[in-house]
């Protein structure tokens, strides 16, 4: 009976020919470790916000008279309206902590390097929406961080010169930020950017299986078949999709099926993240003033400009860059390029070895500080701008534009260490 | 179907014809969605440049002009208000105006277009209320000023061009809206030379 729909379904449709091609005959690498979970906690945490997103709808009022007071009333007096708002607004913390550790993980094996690139271009889109995403977000409350944070978001457009103030006034829709900006905001974050985020994700995940999960070892999986022998090759004894074997003319080294053995993989990352996640949520929903700021329990108040204004955690860093430039104009410009040559990776990397782990001294030192220097703006970036501060986020913005400069620079003539043939 | 040769020439004009009419189109289209997020009718209303008389003003005097929701003051100094402005410099945060609190043409020591005429948003930059004016007993908040602004909220005070004193939680001078001189008796506040 089953089986009959099935073949019926797919006489029609090739959807078991798909799951085989994307799930049960994917060959992914033998090797992956826990920095693999962090693309399909990503893909839960979307999922999360999606659902919980429109079960906030469901109740939030976007006027600038409402949309406080429908906060309140989905806190306290929706059942169990505390929990979906809770989940919604730690899920938002949670998706930049989960893609910052994807991101770094494709930093740290090379992953962005050849056959690649689109691919890391297209988790760059990714992230960048997922920030206008967040922002708009965080301006629904309408409490006097969303008012004020959006304030200096917004003017960071006013600096480009001839256009910028007509530009800033055409994206609230009036002389400050009022209903008609949290109007547009609630449209764009509602639909608008979550069907932009899942094609995104969609496009992430066709060129990703198009050239093949990378691995910590950074070698590939997929051999050109001349006929050789391979030891102990756990792939032979399954069964992968012909379209990864190009019709016999390559050969799998090392891999096994995404599906049944990385799945259950992921659902023991799934359990660890959703233990702390929970924690969160039921025990500190606020994160300490970090995940949702203090001033934001004030209801919005053009006239009252609260005491610092900081951006939520995942900005900081940043934040940091845009406010260690004294020149407003370039501290925009250094703030989009900090970002920017993320995306080049790429290029900017000319090394043919992928992973760390067979990298030079050097780039390891380099990646540490890269991830110093970041944590550092992003730590920055929170607190007040006195002139000491000011002064080490300047240090630290150089160390963190020092990573691409001295990255292109070394990887033409790395002295790496000999790639293994198999994975290890 | 007849069976005469391909004309690439024609194919290929008749392809970037289309595509051209099409973009033309697109654009066209899309001019309703990118026009509907300027400010609306409404909000202009709300917003648009009020106009002061101040043939009237006496000197020392104060008016409070409503402009986008926010008090602007209107006040015509004294020769001895303006002398005092030399006077605070040392005392001052910002006694420069570098923050940019002001249009390009009022950073100068009286904040001003016309030096006696002084033209703010009378909200304290610490948060938001509005400092009392006081014209004649302002030395009992810093010795030996006569007048200028103190904020009853938190003690902000400011001296007769809006500059912030040194020491006191607010951190930046008041706000100078752009305004301009329509004639002699009348000001336009919310469009200057520039916007208007």
């Amino acid at each position: 009976m089953f089986k009959n729909l099935m073949s019926w379904i797919e006489y029609r449709m090739p959807f078991m020919e798909k799951m085989n091609l994307h799930v049960m005959q994917y060959p992914a690498p033998k090797n992956f470790n826990f920095w693999y979970f962090f693309g399909s906690l990503a893909m839960l945490v979307l999922v999360n916000q999606i659902l919980t997103g429109i079960w906030l709808t469901m109740n939030f009022e976007p006027s600038a008279e409402r949309a406080f007071a429908s906060v309140e009333y989905i806190m306290r007096e929706v059942d169990y309206g505390w929990l979906i708002r809770y989940m919604h607004s730690t899920g938002a913390s949670a998706f930049f902590v989960v893609v910052y550790l994807h991101m770094f993980r494709g930093m740290m094996y090379g992953s962005y390097q050849k056959p690649r690139e689109l691919l890391w271009i297209f988790g760059m889109l990714i992230f960048l929406v997922l920030m206008a995403e967040a922002f708009m977000g965080y301006l629904l409350p309408w409490g006097q961080m969303s008012f004020w944070g959006a304030q200096v978001i917004i003017s960071i457009f006013g600096v480009i010169p001839g256009i910028g103030e007509d530009l800033t006034l055409w994206i609230r829709g009036d002389y400050v930020i009022s209903g008609a900006t949290l109007n547009r905001f609630f449209a764009l974050h509602v639909i608008a950017l979550p069907l932009v985020l899942v094609i995104l994700v969609f496009l992430h995940i066709i060129a990703l299986h198009e050239v093949g999960s990378n691995n910590p070892d950074g070698i590939d999986v997929k051999v050109p078949n001349e006929g050789q022998k391979f030891d102990n090759n756990v792939s032979e004894k399954f069964t992968f999709h012909e379209y990864f074997t190009k019709g016999g003319k390559k050969i799998i080294v090392d891999a096994i099926p995404f599906h049944p053995y990385y799945t259950v993989k992921d659902i023991v990352g799934v359990v660890g993240f959703l233990i702390l996640f929970c924690a969160v949520i039921f025990f500190a929903p606020e994160g300490g003033g970090y995940f949702l700021e203090k001033p934001n329990f004030e209801p919005a108040n053009p006239m009252k400009t609260p005491d610092h204004i900081a951006p939520v955690w995942y900005f900081t860093p940043f934040y940091a860059i845009l406010r260690a430039v004294p020149d407003q104009l370039w501290g925009a410009i250094a703030m989009f390029a900090a970002i920017v040559l993320l995306a080049l990776l790429p290029w900017i990397d000319r090394c043919k070895v992928r992973s760390v782990r067979y990298r030079s001294t050097l780039h390891k030192l380099n990646l540490v500080n890269f991830v110093i220097s970041f944590i550092v703006l992003g730590v920055l970036g929170v607190l007040p701008a006195t002139p000491l501060y000011t002064l080490i986020a300047q240090i630290a913005s150089v160390a963190y534009f020092g990573y691409f400069i001295a990255l292109w620079f070394y990887s033409k003539n790395e002295k790496t260490k000999p790639l293994p043939v198999r994975l290890s | 179907m007849s069976n005469a040769p391909v004309n690439h020439g024609r194919r290929r004009f008749l392809t970037i014809a289309t595509s051209v009419v099409g973009g033309v189109g697109a654009i066209g289209a899309a001019v309703p969605f990118i026009a509907s997020w300027n400010p609306s009718e409404k909000a202009k209303q709300a917003g648009a440049a009020v106009t002061a008389n101040i043939a009237k003003l006496e000197p020392g005097q104060l008016i409070r002009v409503e402009w986008r929701g926010k008090p602007v003051w209107v006040v015509k100094r004294t020769p001895d208000m303006l002398k005092s402005l030399e006077a605070v410099e040392a005392n001052l945060r910002d006694p420069n105006s570098d923050d940019l609190q002001q249009p390009e043409y009022a950073k100068n020591r009286h904040r001003s277009i016309k030096e006696e005429i002084f033209v703010a948003v009378g909200i304290c930059t610490h948060l938001g209320c509005s400092p009392t004016y006081k014209m004649a007993d302002f030395d009992a908040h810093v010795e030996g000023i006569a007048s200028g602004f103190f904020c009853p909220c938190h003690g902000s005070t400011y001296d007769m061009a809006g500059r912030v004193f040194s020491g006191v939680p607010a951190p930046k001078n008041l706000m100078i809206p752009p305004y301009m001189f329509t004639d002699d008796s009348n000001l336009l506040i919310g469009a200057d030379e520039g916007t208007a």
